[in-house]
């Protein structure tokens, strides 16, 4: 079975800065990836490459199929990213930035109302202008246009960053039901207890390349699988 | 998963300083091509030494124009001059769009071209305004050709504009291509939409200096000639260091890469 | 394509209902251009209504680099550039919609432009149809070069006072034959003025033409 993710020594420049340099890593479908690193390591510029937003010039990258240094656009389809940013329209209600997300992809629209429910969302909130919401309510508009595009690849930067707690539970459960469903996840986070918790493996990104990988991760234990497996039911 | 680090000398196709003949070659190859652009600007100066020589003394003064006819033998040949280098910023910037031909090469022509015709354009502004001075009283004429000059004047500053804004070089490249591209297909619209402005007006019948029509005959056709052909030279001369000025930038650049690729790699040793 | 574009379209011009700021912002400002104009060409009245169609032109490309810039900016909000790229649209469909969206906006302030200046100037508003075919011709040339180039301004780190420089001196022969051709039709004889419609009509073709092969190259990184 084709991996999800496959880079080989794979090189991407901003300027003249290699942002990738020569990153080497594979990832097969239903892992849930932990990228971990220093600031400035390349773990945000290896999301966007995925999400085929950085040229590469040299080695070789394919997501879910698509060859990136051929075609980086129709891959964006496929994969949903969320980023230190929003990407939403102030101006726009919640259930309108969905939507417009939605439609965009080509995704059935029938999901957003599942999606606004999972990131609960779906009450009086969901007509309030995005501009008007705290922080934490853009994060969750922004996982919701995430699970109702119904991509294959999440790329998570720093999602946990701007959730409260039980945001960040949401956010755990979302993740696990993704992999179950045969979705893979690349996340970036310096939170690394709650992490490991939801990660198969992690890998460490320094100086542009890929690191040391752990082996694969069994979850905590088989009760809290239970428990997650339940609630997404 | 291991880093994969070769050290930079390692690297296949990376040059390295190695004393041996083909580097001999290399830069003997190069000293005769400097030796050519040299004897260029050498012909080219003396082209235009020779014009304003033919230009200011040999050639009789007009019929009409008396001796402001001079400015016959500098104002065309500038304005010639642009066109051209727009030619070649237009070209340049198409051959870098196109797919099969895309060369970082085009890029930089383009922009040395786009520098070298900003300048051209100016100069012919300003003889084209001092031609018409005694004539009409005034240092403007909205003259269709002069106005058309003008209007490619700010264009061209305006894609100069973006060649400067920061981006990494494919973007920068690939946007001024766009830009230049948008311009230049503006300019014969440009040109007509004046023409088609000044011809509504009826405009007094003293042929404009300018465009209208001067009898050239003689040693004073020679002298035009000339003038078109060493300006046409220093154009190609100028074109040509700016054109290499700009591949030097770009290797200054390529090299602070490997330093950069380097210290990145070292990173990881930390 | 045109699915994307619809959508795009649709989106601008909600986020314009929500916030109202062609309207309430944009708007004004041409009308305060007109009415400066007004005052520094003094109050002779035959004065006016003689350079009255130029000054309204003139309202109107300026106009269009605010809606342009303006289409851009809801988009750079938070920062988010890479969010259309992200969201999978076609490239050629962003730009017909953003430019469907702008041209919308811009023929509601070129209508009450078109009005205000008729009062001010003291203009008799005539030859309809021809006025008409000449805004629909013109603002689709402006909007096509509008939309390319704001998509080039739009980059991070790059001043707004790029735009007005790229764009101004590109649609100057747009400002001349609409100029022209719509003197022509209030004068009462819109025929004098058909081949400046002309050249509204080829540079428009060629514009979009243009901006829809040049806008999928430009957006990407």
């Amino acid at each position: 079975m084709a991996p999800a993710v496959s880079f080989l020594e794979a090189v991407s420049l901003t300027g003249h800065f290699p942002v990738l340099a020569g990153l080497t890593l594979e990832v097969n479908e239903g892992e849930v990836v932990h990228l971990r690193g220093p600031n400035g390591a390349g773990k945000t510029s290896l999301l966007r490459a995925c999400a085929g937003l950085l040229p590469i010039v040299s080695g070789e990258a394919v997501v879910l199929g698509h060859d990136l240094k051929a075609d980086r656009v129709s891959v964006r389809r496929e994969v949903a990213h969320l980023g230190h940013k929003t990407f939403l329209y102030d101006d726009l209600t919640v259930e309108e930035n969905v939507r417009f997300a939605v439609r965009a992809a080509r995704a059935p629209t029938t999901g957003i109302e599942d999606s606004l429910g999972k990131v609960e969302l779906n009450g009086r909130l969901r007509t309030t202008a995005v501009g008007r919401l705290s922080a934490g309510q853009r994060r969750r508009t922004a996982l919701a246009v995430v699970i109702a595009r119904g991509a294959r690849l999440w790329l998570l930067d720093e999602p946990h960053a701007g959730l409260d707690e039980e945001g960040r539970e949401v956010l755990d459960r979302l993740v696990a039901a993704a992999a179950n469903s045969g979705g893979t996840v690349l996340f970036a986070s310096h939170e690394l207890e709650r992490a490991e918790s939801i990660a198969t493996r992690s890998i460490e990104i320094r100086g542009g390349a890929a690191i040391a990988a752990s082996p694969a991760r069994r979850r905590r234990s088989s009760a809290h699988e239970a428990k997650v497996n339940l609630d997404v039911a | 998963m291991t880093v994969t680090s070769t050290p930079l000398k390692e690297q296949p196709g990376r040059a390295v300083d190695v004393a041996s003949s083909p580097r001999r070659l290399r830069r003997s190859a190069s000293t005769r091509r400097d030796r050519l652009v040299a004897a260029l600007g050498l012909l080219a100066l003396i082209g235009v030494v020779i014009d304003v020589w033919l230009g200011l003394w040999v050639t009789p003064p007009d019929q009409t124009l008396g001796n402001l006819v001079r400015l016959l033998y500098i104002h065309p040949a500038l304005a010639w001059v642009m066109y051209i280098a727009y030619g070649i910023a237009f070209l340049s910037s198409i051959l870098y769009l196109w797919p099969r031909t895309r060369s970082p090469r085009f890029d930089h022509l383009a922009g040395a071209a786009a520098e070298v015709g900003v300048v051209f354009t100016g100069l012919t502004l300003v003889t084209g305004s001092i031609w018409g001075r005694p004539t009409w009283g005034t240092w403007w004429t909205w003259d269709p050709l002069l106005t058309t000059t003008a209007l490619l004047f700010v264009l061209y500053l305006g894609y100069l504009a973006v060649r400067r804004v920061p981006g990494d070089p494919a973007t920068r490249a690939k946007r001024s291509a766009v830009a230049a591209l948008v311009a230049f297909i503006d300019v014969p619209v440009v040109y007509f939409s004046v023409l088609w402005w000044r011809s509504l007006h009826q405009l007094p019948t003293v042929d404009d200096p300018v465009t209208g029509k001067t009898y050239v005959h003689g040693s004073m056709a020679w002298t035009l000639l000339l003038s078109f052909v060493s300006f046409s030279l220093v154009f190609l001369w100028l074109l040509i260091h700016r054109y290499r000025l700009s591949l030097l930038a770009e290797k200054e650049s390529d090299e602070l890469l490997a330093i950069a690729m380097a210290e990145r790699r070292g990173e990881v040793a930390r | 394509m045109w699915r994307d574009a619809l959508l795009v379209a649709g989106k601008d011009l909600r986020v314009e209902l929500r916030s109202r700021v062609a309207l309430a912002e944009v708007a004004p400002f041409a009308l305060v251009v007109l009415v400066l104009f007004g005052l520094a060409l003094g109050p002779d009245r035959s004065v006016l209504q003689n350079v009255a169609t130029g000054l309204f032109w003139v309202a109107a490309l300026l106009a269009t680099v605010l809606a342009v810039q303006r289409s851009f900016a809801i988009e750079a909000a938070d920062d988010a550039r890479d969010g259309l790229r992200l969201s999978g649209l076609d490239p050629a469909g962003v730009f017909a919609g953003k430019g469907l969206a702008i041209a919308a906006q811009l023929v509601v302030i070129e209508i009450v432009l078109a009005v205000v200046a008729a009062l001010l100037f003291d203009v008799h508003l005539s030859g309809g149809l021809t006025l008409i075919a000449i805004c629909v011709a013109a603002t689709t040339g402006l909007v096509a070069v509008g939309t390319v180039y704001g998509a080039v301004a739009a980059r991070a780190r790059v001043r707004e006072t790029l735009l007005p420089l790229l764009f101004l001196p590109v649609v100057a022969p747009v400002l001349l034959a609409a100029v022209k051709a719509s003197k022509a039709a209030l004068a009462g004889t819109p025929s004098h003025g058909y081949g400046w419609l002309e050249l509204l009509g080829v540079f428009a073709v060629v514009y979009v033409a243009v901006g829809a092969v040049a806008f999928g190259p430009l957006v990407e990184d």
